[in-house]
């Protein structure tokens, strides 16, 4: 393991984030601790995991601590589709992952919902990379997009339980899985290629969009390369296309993300940092216009990675008995804090703390040299 | 540095003299110790030796890079991990066996005893079929014949074990072989050299 990669602290990164996009003129968004249970369970599978701590409110109703906060975002932004909101937002989350405990986990992020255009898109990636940044200079970001992948199960015209079995096998690269489902579903040979292409496919950005031409099959496949296209350009103009790359294992539900969606990477922690995409069609389902795009890190991962704290309580530790003068406990005491040590007091031993010197006044009794 | 999570035991082996094969050797692996942890700094692989229902945790924790671990248990746990190609070794199949005279009362709600309370659930949840589930660490075999469970869900590799006992194999739910996996943040940053050893596995496979 590279053991000799060190981050900064959770705390130092969010604050150095949040200062990014205020930059970029993100308002912050604060919210409460709670929402109705309702309104997480009418969008259930957006979450991931989808284990939520409920309550009941004094009045009867049913109450979620938040596991999430693009949901909430979303419900407030106004449903006026030629208004833009830019918000970031530092904020602890509630749930369980992977049927395991539930927990706190620190979110830190952006969205960007309503009349966006494609510079907006671009923004909001580029940024993903300069979170990135700010916390390692050894990082990852792949790239997938969900018109594409939609668009070559679509050609397929396969049933919904195969279209589900395959997105499953793509996002475990899993090419003898993928073969076996188009065996077993009668896909043509040339489309299991492709798919097997596909799920195979990891290059960086510009090497991919040549392999992505060929894979191309209907409008769909082809509009989302025309956006993937130009959105390479941007981070080529940029210069922050040097550790990008095109991975289809990145699914998303498709029920709810539609576009560009990606993941970030920092080498050494075995989890991915950051996720986002772009996700007009939850806006759909919420009645409301627009396009919409954000993304989020995981702040509380970087604690694997973290430079090794002191380990010492103190620099000094001064011990004193009943017969130590509490006179000359305080001089010793004043004098080396003076000189900018840590200096702690503990009657009888030094039992449990771990200092890095020890003045011993113990059994020095009145009259001795008060 | 590639960090290679291998099972302990026969199907290991196996495994290692493939990674041998695909330049991958480190001759420490072969003396006989007592040690978990080999290094070959020369071919760039760390090899050690898990408990093989264990791979995937490592993997998918980051403590190793990549690993080989049995679909069993990959479809038991679901661990979040690339599964990169199939060995082709270790072959068996995960089946439902019973009594030879077995014989499923719909009426009833059936009795599985299991190691793969996962892999059972999700069966005969497609089945519509309601089950008790039985979950037994070792011994499956003898849950039946003691009228513990109507049928058992375990790995049926040559069917000796179940005919010896009476039983007899009653449908496969999935056939079983050894898988590379590999940790999917390591997948990218290591990506040359993981691409590049699974390529050189695959085409050993493929020249049996």
């Amino acid at each position: 393991m590279a053991a000799e990669i060190t981050l900064p602290s959770p705390d130092a990164a969010a604050r150095s984030l949040c200062s990014l996009y205020k930059q970029y003129g993100y308002r912050h968004f604060r919210m409460s601790k709670f929402e109705e249970y309702d309104f997480y369970a009418r969008n259930k599978s957006f979450l991931v995991g989808g284990s939520i701590i409920t309550f009941t409110e004094p009045g009867g109703r049913l109450m979620a601590l938040k596991p999430d906060v693009t949901l909430s975002i979303v419900k407030n932004a106004g449903a006026t589709p030629d208004a833009t909101q830019k918000v970031y937002y530092n904020e602890k989350v509630y749930r369980a992952e992977n049927g395991g405990e539930f927990r706190e986990i620190t979110q830190t992020g952006l969205e960007c919902v309503g009349a966006l255009g494609f510079y907006d898109i671009s923004e909001v990636v580029t940024l993903a990379i300069r979170s990135l940044d700010l916390v390692s200079a050894d990082w990852i970001l792949d790239i997938s997009h969900m018109g594409f992948v939609s668009g070559v199960l679509a050609h397929l015209g396969a049933s919904e339980r195969t279209r589900e079995a395959l997105v499953t096998a793509i996002a475990e690269k899993n090419a003898p899985y993928i073969e076996l489902i188009c065996r077993e579903n009668g896909v043509a040979d040339e489309d299991r290629d492709r798919l097997c292409a596909l799920a195979g496919l990891y290059a960086p950005f510009r090497a991919s969009l040549d392999t992505l031409s060929s894979l191309s099959v209907n409008d769909q496949t082809d509009a989302a390369l025309s956006e993937l296209e130009k959105l390479c350009r941007v981070l080529e103009a940029t210069g922050l296309d040097r550790n990008v790359n095109i991975d289809f294992s990145i699914v998303n539900d498709m029920n709810y993300y539609n576009g560009v969606i990606f993941r970030g990477y920092i080498n050494g922690i075995p989890q991915g940092v950051l996720a986002g995409g772009s996700y007009d069609s939850l806006l759909e389902k919420m009645g409301k216009r627009g396009r919409a795009i954000g993304f989020a890190l995981y702040l509380d991962l970087l604690e694997q990675l973290r430079a090794p704290g002191d380990r010492k309580d103190a620099d000094v530790l001064i011990l004193y008995d009943d017969d130590t003068p509490v006179g000359e406990i305080l001089r010793l005491r004043d004098e080396r804090a003076a000189a900018g040590e840590r200096v702690r007091v503990q009657r009888g031993t030094d039992a449990g703390v771990t200092a890095a010197r020890i003045i011993d006044l113990r059994g020095k009794g009145d009259g001795a040299d008060a | 540095m590639l960090n290679v999570a291998l099972p302990k035991g026969r199907l290991g082996e196996k495994v290692y003299a493939m990674f041998e094969q695909a330049g991958k050797a480190c001759p420490s692996i072969r003396e006989a110790n007592r040690k978990l942890i080999f290094e070959s700094e020369e071919n760039g692989v760390r090899y050690f030796w898990v408990k093989p229902s264990d791979v995937a945790i490592y993997v998918e924790r980051g403590a190793a890079d990549i690993g080989v671990a049995g679909k069993d248990i990959l479809a038991e746990y679901l661990p979040d991990i690339y599964e990169l190609l199939d060995l082709n070794i270790g072959k068996c199949r995960m089946c439902v066996a019973g009594k030879k005279d077995f014989y499923d009362d719909r009426e009833r709600v059936l009795r599985v005893a299991t190691k793969f309370p996962h892999i059972a659930r999700e069966y005969y949840a497609a089945k519509s079929r309601e089950i008790d589930i039985i979950k037994l660490n070792g011994s499956i075999e003898i849950a039946p014949i003691l009228g513990l469970s109507d049928v058992i869900v375990d790995i049926v590799e040559t069917g000796t074990t179940l005919l010896e006992n009476d039983l007899a194999p009653l449908e496969t739910i999935l056939p079983i072989s050894a898988r590379l996996i590999s940790n999917k943040v390591s997948f990218k940053f290591k990506h040359e050299e993981i691409e590049a050893l699974r390529a050189e596995l695959a085409r050993i496979c493929s020249e049996g």
